[in-house]
């Protein structure tokens, strides 16, 4: 039983078709990353999960994307229970200019989900360990979260999205500002999380995905060419095209 | 040969540099004058006395205190009335509106607006808050006018300043399930300060010195005391100036200089304080 589903989801952007049929099924509590050269439609796939998409002036999909076994594309759908279910984690580290502790507990007050200051800190807590950055942050969580490196302000922003609680983790290149030691040190906290969150992320380095993942999706001009096991995708290509991107022919 | 082949690339290179380097020092030439001019002929009018003493002899000795305060009275006033108001005009603009026909008609107005000149915002605040709304000729009524002449210039300049904030800060607050408005006022509006401030600046400046919206509005010729309450009138410095410098003959010119070196060390004053504001928000808020 997928997470999430999509049924022949097609995305406009005014005229431009940026999403053409696109049919994926992704596990739960894994890892699924979508791969593909820029412009691609990746990003905008994974943002059709929390409808961020809708940001975008003159957008229009058609369709079904299913998120758990609701179709969020439906009338009268909750976009912010869709988007507390449905966290995500972008591309440069955000983090709100405030301290650490008030940027972990910002999508609790947003949710009214939490009144005592006990259960605040457990949850700061628990969010900032599951990020690995419990032991060094502990002593300095009124600290500014803009003294933070980057890679601890990324690690930060995942921590943020755990704090409400969410089913799924949607991560757009979270770590195309980063070095490629804080890389690998986003990859090994992905890794952690992915026993109990399922996490997609979008990525355009290959050898990330071939890494971390568990599925992989190639997009291609807005089309899903092919979608499977790491594994297979990354040894026994089944498109040409997707052989010719991950050997390096293109993109 | 062609003449320009003689002179390298980098010559040429350092010879516009050098032009240009001279045309901005032009630029500094006439404010650096204007206020030397004035510093050094109205420094001898400044003392104790004249800052905090009521006119005396048909305003030719004593002090200019009471133009002082009333110009205060007035940019503070102006400025708490024109502050929030421009502000969350140019959020629902830039946050909230969607492109359309109403849009468009808005953004015309405030564009025409700015272009509105002075003496048309002083009969304007005129007709409107000193006689239909009966508000009299009064500090009220000229904050009011004030505000309104300064309304373009905080919703344009923080209008601009949303835009500068990179959408992936709205992202994340929307990504979290935050509400539009939670979104603008945590991740989007802190980050937008110190350009805001920069308008109120500008628009601080602009309501210190301008003269023809204060004429019908709330200045006064001469009051022997301090305005009893928001509905009197006052003496303001523009206005002042204008009076001593047209209206009024054997006045020391010091005295001119000296009035008009007070209008301009209270602009520079209050635009320092706004300053120190925005680059301490600048240094928390920078991304």
């Amino acid at each position: 039983m997928p997470i999430i589903e999509t049924k022949n989801l097609n995305l406009f952007y005014d005229k431009f078709h940026a999403l053409i049929d696109v049919n994926i099924a992704i596990k739960e509590k894994g890892i699924t990353a979508i791969i593909g050269p820029s412009g691609c439609g990746k990003s905008t796939l994974l943002r059709t999960f929390n409808r961020m998409n809708d940001l975008i002036e003159g957008v229009a999909m058609t369709g079904e994307i299913l998120v758990g076994s609701e179709n969020i594309l439906g009338p009268g759908i909750d976009l912010v229970g869709l988007r507390k279910k449905v966290g995500m984690v972008f591309q440069r580290p955000n983090p709100f200019p405030l301290t650490i502790y008030e940027n972990l507990v910002y999508g609790l007050k947003v949710h009214h989900m939490i009144t005592s200051r006990d259960e605040l800190g457990g949850l700061v807590e628990e969010s900032l360990k599951a990020v690995l950055l419990w032991d060094k942050l502990k002593d300095r969580l009124y600290a500014s979260a803009l003294s933070l490196s980057l890679e601890e302000k990324q690690r930060l922003c995942i921590a943020r999205t755990l704090a409400v609680k969410p089913d799924i983790i949607l991560m757009d290149e979270p770590c195309s500002a980063l070095d490629p030691i804080a890389t690998l040190k986003i990859e090994e906290t992905a890794r952690e999380l992915k026993k109990d969150y399922t996490i997609v992320i979008v990525t355009h380095n290959m050898q990330q995905a071939a890494r971390i993942s568990d599925d992989v999706g190639f997009m291609l001009l807005g089309r899903l060419v092919e979608f499977g096991k790491t594994g297979d995708v990354f040894n026994r290509p089944q498109d040409k095209k997707t052989e010719e991107y991950i050997t390096g022919r293109y993109g | 040969m062609r003449w320009n082949n003689l002179i390298s690339v980098a010559a040429k290179e350092k010879i516009a540099f050098g032009a240009l380097f001279f045309i901005t020092l032009f630029i500094l030439a006439p404010v650096v004058v204007v206020l030397w001019i004035i510093f050094k002929n109205g420094i001898s009018a400044i003392n104790w006395e004249f800052l905090t003493a009521m006119p005396k002899e048909g305003m030719r000795a004593g002090g200019i205190f009471p133009a002082i305060v009333g110009t205060l009275y007035l940019v503070v006033g102006a400025t708490v009335c024109s502050l929030p108001l421009g502000i969350l005009a140019a959020i629902y603009l830039s946050e909230y509106a969607k492109e359309n026909a109403l849009t468009r008609l808005i953004n015309l107005a405030i564009v025409n607006l700015s272009g509105v000149p002075s003496v048309v915002y002083g009969l304007f605040g005129f007709s409107l808050f000193v006689v239909f709304l009966k508000f009299g000729a009064s500090i009220v009524a000229g904050s009011l006018t004030l505000a309104i002449m300064n309304l373009p210039v905080i919703i344009t300049s923080t209008r601009e300043s949303l835009k500068a904030v990179p959408d992936y800060f709205r992202e994340v607050g929307l990504s979290l399930g935050a509400s539009r408005w939670q979104t603008v006022r945590h991740a989007v509006l802190p980050f937008a300060l110190p350009g805001i401030l920069t308008g109120t600046i500008l628009s601080i400046a602009r309501a210190a010195g301008e003269t023809a919206p204060i004429l019908f509005t709330v200045a006064a010729f001469y009051i022997p005391h301090l305005p009893h309450s928001v509905f009197d009138q006052a003496m303001a410095l523009p206005y002042h100036l204008y009076i001593i410098a047209t209206q009024i003959p054997n006045i020391p010119n010091s005295y001119r200089y000296g009035t008009a070196l007070v209008l301009i060390l209270m602009v520079l004053l209050m635009n320092l304080v706004a300053i120190i504001i925005r680059s301490k928000f600048r240094r928390k808020y920078k991304w």
